[in-house]
């Protein structure tokens, strides 16, 4: 248990602390304890710090000790998840990944790993495509998150899904919004020119023709299958449905990220 | 993960201020909140390094400074790198998944701790670097990706051993490009060159760095680019892609002709850090850049190698990449 006093210096000082609008606070105590054992014993120290001290015999002097440490790991934070402002109060230890599934019910964003392995959990940080299993939510304030939910609708798919869709790049779907998310990032990139290993394989890694020392950026790479499949290492498919998931990104690329 | 608090810093000074023992610096987290996941790492603070203005990234021919916080995507791609420097972002560009180089910075980079299992799960009791004095479980255990040079090997119950490895890919092209670091402490800053900044296990294996829990890092510096035209990143692992390293090598060339006039020499994958054989580079220098030159070098830079169980095939994989990468690095970038 971290003893450490609150820190009094303002997180974000562009940012200011903003009541928490998801939930009301008993029920946000409620939610969060379910996962978070600090919390829980947060919730129980705040909100009977007698009885709690009875029950668990420890003085409500103990009982106080350590709603103020779990206080400490509770910080608020404000970000932007698919366009919309979010403000929520959440334990340091909170990774975005459960930030999104787990108090906000955007479920669409799936934990295989939990590691940083699988890809299951990717998802747009400020347009880059992130692990958000290894993301604390915490360091994420301020930030913009583009999640699969923020991608399309049923009714007016993303270039990315629309390309999965027509070459049924999935089986059983679990890995699906990761790839996605992912998929459309590599063709931001590509339009970027940036480069992989397989550019250096291949010597495409400055435009064909200028002088060594040409800047690179200057030409989209050419997607081979290789590219692809180095591009979406980060993604694991457990039902291999890889050639069909290569195949979308094939498509989504060659239209320029228009399906 | 045991609770901790969480502060931004605000300013490279700030944050030295707010260092301790107890309190990591945060970076893209890919590593720390990993480990700090399995309860290996459990800091009592977090210190967010990643708002004080050290992404900047600036490359010429002429030397290179790079920011700590600067993303592994970012400096993979910079123009300036991919000109001047190409060995580095190939390098880079090998490790990893694109995910994990938009969160990675430099200065993690440098600071990656190993991927020994027996460091990586606490269910082990044996780890002289994550519980010091308890013996090491990888030299009576699986031990296929550790280290073949520079480790301590007083059996499997001394205190000092240690055969981990550093895993990181970007760091074996920093230790051939001949890279700097430069920290910020309380008594102000001081540059130490990459080779001496990660450490050797010795009768110390908890310790990857020379760097204090004081100090922060805030800079790479590149001298003046000399492998621009020659240089390759030759990675060797159980898969294609997103796998650590078996055995790498960075190898640059500075040619006259087909004459190496000075040469860059580094291996990963095989020692508790980046493993530059300077006696290798100077069985390069001044030498005809054929197949005879590059076996001789590879020779002296295994000199001394000492495998396992399960990783005394790395000798000779690590001599045959050695003599691979350098044949890749004549003949510079490949032609489509």
């Amino acid at each position: 248990m971290c003893n450490r006093p609150a820190r009094s210096a303002p997180l974000h000082p562009e940012a200011p602390v903003t009541p928490c609008t998801e939930l009301d606070p008993p029920e946000q105590d409620l939610l969060q304890s379910h996962e978070l054992e600090l919390t829980r014993r947060h919730f129980l120290a705040a909100s009977s710090v007698v009885s709690a001290g009875l029950a668990v015999g420890i003085s409500p002097a103990a009982a106080q000790r350590t709603s103020a440490s779990a206080q400490a790991n509770m910080v608020p934070i404000t970000l932007t998840i698919n366009k919309q402002q979010r403000t929520l109060t959440i334990d340091t230890r909170t990774s975005l990944l459960d930030l999104l599934r787990e108090h906000l019910d955007l479920t669409g964003s799936k934990k295989g790993c939990d590691h940083g392995q699988c890809g299951a959990c990717t998802v747009l940080l400020d347009g880059r495509r992130v692990n958000s299993c290894l993301t604390l939510a915490v360091a994420a304030q301020g930030a913009e998150i583009t999640t699969i939910e923020g991608l399309g609708t049923p009714d007016n798919l993303s270039p990315a899904q629309s390309a999965f869709l027509a070459h049924d790049g999935f089986q059983c779907g679990y890995c699906t919004p990761g790839q996605i998310c992912s998929a459309t990032a590599l063709a931001d990139e590509v339009q970027h020119g940036e480069l992989s290993q397989v550019s250096f394989e291949t010597g495409h890694t400055q435009h064909p023709g200028s002088p060594a020392g040409s800047p690179a950026g200057v030409e989209h790479p050419d997607l081979t299958d290789d590219e692809i499949r180095e591009r979406m290492s980060g993604n694991i498919c457990r039902c291999g449905a890889y050639p069909n998931i290569v195949a979308a990104v094939r498509q989504l690329t060659r239209n320029g990220g228009r399906a | 993960m045991n609770p901790f608090t969480y502060t931004r810093a605000s300013a490279p000074e700030a944050a030295v201020h707010a260092l301790n023992a107890n309190t990591k610096c945060l970076g893209g987290g890919t590593n720390l909140v990993d480990l700090m996941k399995d309860g290996v790492e459990h800091p009592d603070h977090l210190l967010d390094v990643n708002h004080i203005g050290l992404d900047k990234i600036e490359a010429s021919a002429t030397g290179a400074r790079i920011g700590a916080s600067a993303r592994n995507s970012d400096l993979a791609n910079h123009p300036g790198i991919v000109a001047n420097y190409p060995l580095l972002s190939h390098a880079l560009l090998s490790g990893a998944s694109p995910q994990l180089r938009n969160m990675a910075t430099t200065a993690g980079n440098l600071m990656q701790r190993t991927r020994c299992y027996y460091f990586m799960d606490t269910a082990f009791p044996a780890c002289n670097k994550r519980a010091p004095g308890t013996g090491c479980g990888a030299l009576s255990g699986i031990n296929r990706y550790h280290a073949i040079l520079g480790q301590t090997d007083d059996g499997p119950h001394s205190p000092h051993s240690c055969i981990a490895t550093n895993p990181s890919d970007m760091n074996v092209a920093l230790y051939a490009l001949d890279a700097q670091v430069e920290v910020l402490g309380p008594h102000g800053k001081r540059t130490i060159p990459v080779i001496d900044f990660h450490r050797l296990p010795g009768n110390d294996p908890a310790l990857d760095t020379v760097l204090k829990p004081d100090e922060l890092i805030t800079a790479v510096t590149l001298p003046q680019a000399k492998f621009a035209k020659n240089s390759w990143y030759l990675k060797a692992r159980d898969r294609q892609s997103y796998a650590f390293a078996l055995v790498s090598v960075a190898a640059g060339l500075e040619l006259d002709g087909n004459t190496i006039r000075s040469a860059g020499l580094a291996l990963g994958g095989v020692a508790h850090k980046p493993w530059r054989s300077h006696e290798a580079e100077a069985a390069l220098a001044n030498q005809p850049a054929t197949p005879d030159t590059f076996r001789k070098a590879a020779e002296i830079a295994l000199r001394g190698a000492h495998g396992y169980k399960y990783n005394a095939f790395k000798i000779e994989l690590a001599k045959q990449c050695i003599v691979r990468a350098l044949t890749q690095a004549t003949q510079g970038v490949q032609q489509a």
